[in-house]
């Protein structure tokens, strides 16, 4: 009798290994390269342990991991079971049917707690699409201690251009090693365009008109272009034409730059006593304005998102609802510290007190990124949405290449107008190649 | 009779060779110094990172702490000692046809081959994509080893003829009239007196089999990236992770690096292989 109940008890334990194994998932997350993700990846192991799954990860930089993964998901290769993409992937990828529709993560999943414009970004057709990990606006870094010797005040509205440039002409003060701006000289749709597209957009300008024709000669992004290369030219760092988003994070934390617009996410790192030398002297405002304060502040988002081609997307699933949920923002505030929380995505976040206390910045940060309106961020019409990019497959090459003749002018290769004159005319080509205007 | 070259000019001639030595090696050893630095020390000026900042191993920690070194390390041994051996396998009868049996279509055969280096490889990536897909090569280290094999073979077989071509086909003859079959002939007379530029060539071959990053980044995913795989998870437009690269990189490159320094005489000797008759 006893010998029969032992062998039931193996038999039924035999059988509960063998469920949860064939339970078990593997899944493959592609992913990029920054504090937040490596975070996810070192807590990851908690959803492993609490599922039983188990994850592989493949981290790649960003713009590797854009070509891998186009190559896979156009291919229908299924080599990933999660992505992350970028605001500008999101609508594209999703309106093509090549991501898998985020709608049903479950009842316990917070949607209403993500901020609207982050929902709007990673949308296509009202459908979401990604989830997001977090966001970003961009808003002014600067100097405390320079402006306050400046006798300059910090701005309690939004300044213009114009006002902003006579600010750094009076705290510019090479001699002691202090440039008055550093703002993005690298070229590429993501690094200095990223700074130029709202520039142009304060400026009045934008990237098409309603019929698709490129602006790009118009004397809107003249204005915007011009101001843009004399300012770095007079109080930039020398070598600016090769600084992208790190190198101005790194000479911004070592005290060279008296002002940077840039990424509202470098706060974290900014404000860190273990990696910035300026962490207790720096203050921040919003982005300038120009002819119109609409689109001067970009919008943002890396996301998580499933292929259509995954096999795993009941595991992908459930992993996306624990990584992007309110919950996992505590973990890493717990865990972290609550500086290092992914910012910009949920509400929650921004009530609470333990991150307001620990990042002075949160308020800013959730002001700009909540002014940041994809769909409506130029001064005249536009047939497109995205703040500092248009969400349209074209735009990443026609981007990369008015980043690269705007990256020559500042270098002194050719002239504004010569670099302008030339992006136009590759803006047409590739417009007229891609069917939008005969 | 030894040329005479006067003590002034041989100076010279050394240390221009130095200087220009040490350019080309700069970048590695810079790669180095950064691997040994802090993250916020990786950033500063070039002077004060030299001089003026200390020294730890901890990015080394991080990255084997973050990224599994050895599994990518396995990979790349697999890969580049696969795709070379497969590539012998053919290249070596290959060349042998074609160095002692040639054809009037030999030498367009040659340049034909040679053509296929000039197409740029992102124009098949998507049919190999395909292929190896439907084959289920993608992410297998086997898959990357046979297309790294492919890629490399035209210079294995060119390498190889040029250096079969060297040695007098009568020795061969001979050797067939003492009654060796084609197998013999090339294992125990062409294979010992060609084994210079074999080891040069084997050599070559694994070093760009190594160093080989549009393939291998993109037909794999998790389990068989190779160290190159491993160097651009470290790369980043967004976070500053300097003194982390390095370290990846010095990990990556290290094993060759050695491999390269060990046999260099050999490297040489079969690069130079029937230069001077």
């Amino acid at each position: 009798m006893m010998r029969c109940l032992r062998m039931q008890l193996a038999a039924v334990t035999l059988a509960g290994v063998t469920v949860s194994t064939a339970m078990a998932a593997e899944i493959t997350i592609a992913t990029v390269n920054n504090s937040d993700m490596i975070i996810m990846q070192e807590l990851s192991s908690q959803w492993e342990d609490a599922t039983g799954n188990s994850i592989n990860w493949v981290v790649l930089e960003e713009n590797v991991l854009r070509q891998r993964v186009t190559t896979d998901i156009a291919t229908d290769g299924g080599s990933f079971d999660i992505i992350t993409i970028g605001a500008y992937e999101a609508p594209i990828w999703g309106a093509q049917d090549w991501l898998v529709p985020l709608e049903d993560l479950g009842d316990a999943y917070n949607y209403a707690d993500i901020f609207e414009p982050v929902r709007n970004g990673l949308s296509a057709n009202g459908t979401l699409y990604a989830v997001p990990f977090y966001a970003e606006s961009s808003f002014t870094f600067y100097r405390t201690d320079i402006f306050e010797a400046a006798g300059i005040a910090e701005p309690q509205e939004q300044i213009t251009y114009d006002q902003f440039a006579e600010i750094i002409a009076a705290v510019h003060d090479p001699n002691n090693g202090v440039y008055g701006t550093c703002q993005r000289g690298k070229a590429g749709w993501g690094e200095n365009m990223a700074f130029v597209g709202p520039l142009v957009n304060a400026f009045g300008g934008q990237w098409f008109d309603m019929g698709w024709n490129p602006t790009i000669d118009s004397p809107e992004w003249k204005a915007a272009v011009t101001y843009y290369v004399d300012l770095m030219n007079a109080y930039g760092p020398p070598g600016a034409s090769s600084n992208g988003h790190n190198e101005n994070r790194a000479l911004f934390a070592d005290g060279k730059c008296a002002t940077w617009v840039d990424a509202t996410s470098a706060a974290g790192y900014i404000f860190n006593p273990d990696e910035s030398s300026v962490h207790d002297r720096t203050g921040f405002f919003q982005a300038p304005k120009q002819v119109t304060d609409k689109g001067t502040g970009w919008f943002w988002a890396w996301a998580l998102s499933i292929p259509a081609s995954s096999k795993q997307a009941d595991a992908a699933k459930d992993f996306l609802a624990w990584a992007t949920s309110q919950e996992y923002v505590e973990l890493v505030g717990n865990t972290k510290g609550w500086v290092a929380a992914p910012p910009g995505t949920r509400k929650s976040t921004y009530d609470n007190p333990e991150y307001l206390a620990a990042a002075p910045f949160a308020p800013t940060v959730l002001n700009s990124i909540l002014a940041a309106n994809p769909a409506d961020a130029t001064l005249n019409p536009v047939p497109y949405t995205g703040v500092q990019f248009v969400a349209i497959p074209e735009f990443q090459g026609i981007g990369n290449y008015v980043g690269q003749q705007i990256s020559a002018a500042l270098a002194g290769q050719q002239s504004v107008d010569q670099a302008l004159a030339n992006s136009q005319q590759f803006a047409v080509r590739e417009m007229t190649k891609a069917g939008y205007i005969k | 009779m030894a040329r005479l070259v006067s003590i002034p000019r041989k100076s010279f001639n050394t240390t221009l060779a130095g200087f220009l030595g040490f350019l080309m090696f700069f970048p590695v050893l810079w790669i180095v110094i950064l691997s040994f630095k802090t993250e916020g020390d990786a950033i500063k000026a070039p002077l004060e990172i030299l001089f003026a900042t200390g020294w730890t191993v901890e990015s080394y920690g991080a990255v084997q702490a973050r990224s599994d070194y050895f599994k990518h390390f396995t990979n790349s041994v697999f890969i580049a000692f696969g795709s070379t051996f497969l590539g012998l396998l053919i290249a070596v009868p290959a060349a042998w046809a074609m160095a002692f049996v040639p054809t009037k279509r030999t030498k367009h055969i040659l340049m034909w081959m040679l053509s296929t280096k000039m197409l740029p490889p992102v124009g098949v990536l998507v049919p190999i994509y395909l292929i190896f897909r439907d084959t289920g090569l993608l992410d297998s280290r086997f898959g990357l080893a046979l297309i790294l094999m492919m890629v490399n073979l035209p210079i294995i077989i060119w390498m190889l003829y040029t250096y079969f071509r060297e040695i007098p086909g009568e020795i061969l003859e001979a050797a067939r009239m003492d009654g060796a079959n084609l197998n013999a002939e090339i294992i125990f007379v062409l294979a010992p007196m060609a084994l210079p530029g074999m080891a040069s060539t084997v050599l070559l071959n694994i070093i760009l089999a190594w160093n080989e990053a549009f393939w291998t980044l993109n037909l794999t995913a998790a389990k068989a990236a190779p160290l190159t795989a491993f160097i651009a998870s470290y790369s980043s437009p967004e976070g500053l992770f300097y003194a982390k690269l390095s370290a990846a990189s010095v990990m990556a490159i290290a094993p060759i690096l050695a491999l390269g320094w060990l046999s260099q005489k050999q490297l040489v000797r079969g690069l130079t292989f029937g230069a001077v008759k």
